[in-house]
């Protein structure tokens, strides 16, 4: 026998100097990723803090119901709003379909080949695309080529087009998620490819398309660069509270083109207009954004297996 | 022999769908198969549709492209002397974006770093909320505020005579663009094999060496592509850098100086010019460069993506 | 028909992945009302084999077959309608697979993609299904559960259920056991003696035992080639033809 003294085994596991300072370092790197981090998520709520006490004054019931008044320096902002609604169910109605049909192409349907490669890439570039060119695109092909003029029609085709590759992105995600067993034992007793979507890939994956579906009316709401030129005007005098103010072949107001039209181009706004503008715009878009995440957080709760 | 003549009770299901329902798949899967297509269909169409308004002036001796892409004098609507040089707006895409990524990068790649390797997975998912909203802030959003908060605090801290310059813009388009490298960059670090991560703990390295010397080496390309997908949104971003950069046509020298990019280019006087007229066509023409310059960037992300994923 | 006809005859098969030959040009019949086993080391092509048999090798990205397949003397190539060729083979998978439908849902699923509609037509064809794989007493209270939701056994004898739900002439299993205890697996081989009266059954186990017990005739499939097919009492005797099988069989290789 040759018992081993105490005070080795105490040794053995105690830090050596080495890696004490190992764990010092690591400690000191984990402080600085998290400021990083809280570095990031500082401005969200900053922002937001900032723009709600800067709108203060301005935000009430009144602001979104009433129209604006005197050149714009004063009221409230209830066209901006109403065109914002229909430039983004207009181009939902467009996109939805297109994107989560295309995007059960590409998942179920679509072989492995150069033709399916090239489907890929031209998805990859529509969603790189800056936001001005698909303006340029919008002016050129809906409002000149395709005589709709200056329009809620061509600007919400515009947008549909912009956020036709945000709405196959999250479908594909949602349809992959599905297990490729199930459709391997659909195939097995001679369903064919649509009565397996229809049964069981498109039920169970129905939740995570919705998602993608609301990012997209998200994504429409805040943009402005392709409905600048294609059918948003400045203003457009519409009735207090009116709920169908606009025509198909109608220009419109939209909360973003107000918000940039409130900030930089009309003089002498009363300054808490803006940035109440912008609270709208954002508390909009944030809680279409929160109503998706919600969403994806209940379903990954109510998994069928 | 009939098959499964012991149960003749029951009528064997091999009677055909109904010709109604085999005419409706078809047709449906019609549909899918063009959806499907449309991608292809917009795309060229938008390249079609620029390219067509845009070409006059290409084929125009008054109009050189030399001069439209390497000179810096713009002078669209002077009554003498016009010039279509977007050099001065290519410098401003170009300093804005580089200095958005100054930033952006180490904040966007310490961000995913923390994510995924420093953070219990409550804080994770909480972090990964709150980065998603980030990136649902619009842009306009992001302009206004460069145009008063952002521009009112370069003005106090730096003393610049506007506050609207390649400094907001770049700290701007930096928040905007840290929300993608941070998602992507996650993926990336996620895409390294644990069998790396356990033996490198298993020969006693620490969180910090694990990162330095195994994740961010062997997720290095997927993390060039998250910059690269960040690099794309930055020269694409358009009503952010239109209201925060100020409007000067100028190569910057410091960044301190206004300058005006390629895309607030477009969006601040394409309401002036006339349609069909020459300032109109270069102006589509710019179009065609920015598709051009995004497209070559996301399909360069596309293709280190892809070889990430083939190697696995 | 008469017993010289083969079930399925299977001519120079070969099967490619991605230019990797996996099947080398194999022939063999399957009789009538028979139960064939398929025994053979992992990656030896029997799964590969049962999906041309079904032809569910066509959703598989770069997969070749050469050769031919014929099910009562028809090119399984030839058929028009390539999914009442697959609901003439029931396919029963390793892991067990509930469709995330109901119970009854999942047994009926098969009859209503073929166009079979009627409650009064599925109910005592569903009940019949379940009874057949064993499942219906246990289930019978709840038809309207997830398929899912039950247990990995009876899972799999779920499936089993809904691969006899389109009534099918061939039932192929790949391994129904692995995933599934003894007693269940000694209910399932009891309620595949009973259906050998009615169809022809493939068997690809990896149960020494369970081909002896159930077969009548076994085929060793080894890289691809068929190495030996003959009576199972052959094939599992002191004496096969092929060196190579009185190994595996008797676990010296494999």
């Amino acid at each position: 026998m040759n018992p081993v003294p105490v005070t080795s085994v105490q040794a053995r596991f105690t830090r050596t100097p080495l890696v004490v300072r190992k764990e010092r370092q690591q400690a000191a790197v984990r402080l600085v990723l998290l400021a990083m981090a809280v570095l990031m998520v500082l401005p969200l709520v900053a922002i937001v803090g900032h723009l709600v006490v800067q709108a203060w004054p301005a935000l009430s019931w009144e602001f979104l119901v009433d129209v604006p008044r005197r050149g714009m320096t004063e009221g409230g902002i209830w066209p901006a709003l109403v065109g914002t609604v229909y430039l983004v169910f207009i181009s939902l109605a467009v996109s939805a379909p297109i994107g989560v049909l295309a995007a059960i192409y590409l998942n179920e349907y679509a072989r492995d080949n150069w033709f399916t490669r090239a489907i890929n890439l031209a998805v990859i570039t529509l969603a790189g695309v800056p936001s001005i060119v698909h303006a340029l695109f919008g002016l050129g092909a809906f409002v000149y080529a395709a005589r709709f003029g200056y329009s809620i029609l061509a600007a919400s085709l515009t947008l549909a087009i912009m956020t036709l590759p945000v709405i196959i992105a999250s479908t594909r995600e949602a349809l992959a998620a599905v297990p490729v067993a199930f459709r391997e034992a659909c195939w097995n007793v001679g369903a064919t490819r649509w009565q397996t979507i229809r049964a069981i890939v498109l039920p169970n994956s129905i939740s995570g398309i919705l998602t993608g579906v609301i990012l997209q009316v998200s994504r429409a709401a805040g943009e402005t660069a392709p409905i600048l030129f294609t059918g948003a005007v400045f203003f457009k005098a519409v009735q207090r509270g009116d709920l169908f103010p606009y025509r198909l072949t109608d220009q419109c107001m939209a909360l973003s083109m107000h918000l940039y039209t409130v900030s930089t181009q009309v003089p002498n706004v009363r300054e808490a207009i803006p940035w109440a503008t912008a609270v709208v715009l954002l508390g909009a878009v944030l809680a279409v954004n929160a109503a998706a995440i919600a969403l994806r957080v209940w379903l990954r709760n109510r998994k069928r297996w | 022999m009939a098959p499964n003549s012991s149960n003749g009770a029951v009528a064997p299901p091999r009677q055909a769908r109904s010709r109604r329902s085999v005419w409706g798949e078809r047709a449906i899967e019609l549909l899918i198969y063009a959806s499907g297509v449309s991608a292809i269909v917009f795309i060229l169409a938008i390249l079609f549709f620029i390219l067509r308004e845009a070409a006059p002036v290409l084929f125009s001796d008054r109009f050189s492209l030399t001069q439209f892409l390497f000179s810096t004098e713009w002078y669209p609507t002077s009554a003498s002397n016009v010039r279509y040089g977007t050099l001065a707006l290519s410098a401003g895409t170009l300093a804005v974006t580089v200095l958005a990524m100054v930033l952006a990068v180490p904040f966007g790649l310490g961000g995913a770093v923390f994510l995924s390797q420093f953070c219990g997975p409550r804080l994770r998912e909480s972090l990964k909320i709150i980065i998603e909203l980030l990136a649902a802030i619009p842009s306009v959003v992001w302009g206004f505020i460069g145009l008063t908060v952002m521009s009112r605090l370069i003005v106090t801290y730096t003393g610049a005579p506007v506050g609207v310059n390649v400094l907001n813009g770049g700290i701007i388009l930096a928040l905007m663009s840290v929300p993608i490298i941070v998602s992507i960059g996650e993926d990336a670090l996620k895409a390294v094999p644990d069998s790396y991560i356990e033996a490198a703990t298993a020969m006693g390295a620490t969180r910090w060496q694990l990162v330095f010397r195994v994740l961010l080496p062997a997720a290095r390309n997927g993390l060039l592509a998250a910059v690269l997908l960040g690099v794309g949104r930055a020269i694409g971003e358009t009503m952010a850098v239109l209201m925060a950069t100020g409007h000067a046509v100028q190569i910057p020298h410091g960044i301190l100086d206004s300058v005006r990019t390629l895309t607030a280019n477009i969006a601040a006087e394409l309401g002036e010019a006339p349609a069909g007229s020459e300032h109109y066509q270069v102006l589509f023409l710019t179009g065609v460069l920015l598709f051009a310059i995004t497209m070559l960037v996301n399909l360069a992300a596309d293709l280190i993506i892809r070889g990430v994923r083939a190697r696995k | 028909m008469n017993a010289a006809t083969p079930k399925i005859a299977v001519k120079d098969l070969s099967l490619a992945y991605s230019g990797t030959e996996v099947i080398h040009g194999i022939t063999f019949d399957v009789r009538p009302n028979e139960i064939l086993g398929i025994i053979g080391p992992a990656r030896s092509g029997k799964t590969s084999l049962l999906r041309c048999l079904n032809r569910t090798i066509d959703f598989i990205a770069g997969a070749r077959v050469a050769g031919e397949i014929r099910i009562d003397g028809a090119d399984i190539r030839a058929v028009r309608d390539v999914h009442a060729l697959r609901r003439t083979i029931g396919m029963v998978a390793p892991l067990p697979v509930g469709l995330p439908l109901s119970i009854y849902d999942n047994v009926a699923f098969a009859p209503r993609c073929a166009g079979l509609t009627r409650r009064a037509d599925l109910d005592p064809l569903v009940e019949r299904c379940l009874r057949q794989a064993a499942l219906w007493d246990e289930v019978k209270d709840r038809l309207g559960s997830l398929g899912t939701a039950l247990s990995g056994g009876q899972q799999q004898r779920l499936t089993i259920a809904r691969a006899l739900s389109h009534q099918p002439e061939i039932l192929c299993l790949d391994e129904f056991s692995i995933a599934i205890d003894p007693v269940t697996t000694m209910r399932i081989e009891d309620v595949l003696r009973e259906l050998r009266r009615e169809i022809t059954i493939i068997l690809v186990t990896n149960l020494t035992h369970q081909a002896r017990r159930l077969t009548d005739r076994t085929m060793f499939l080894w890289n691809g080639r068929i190495i030996e097919l003959d009576r199972s009492d052959v094939i599992f005797s002191d004496q096969p033809s092929r060196q190579e099988t009185l190994e595996y069989v008797n676990g010296i290789f494999g």
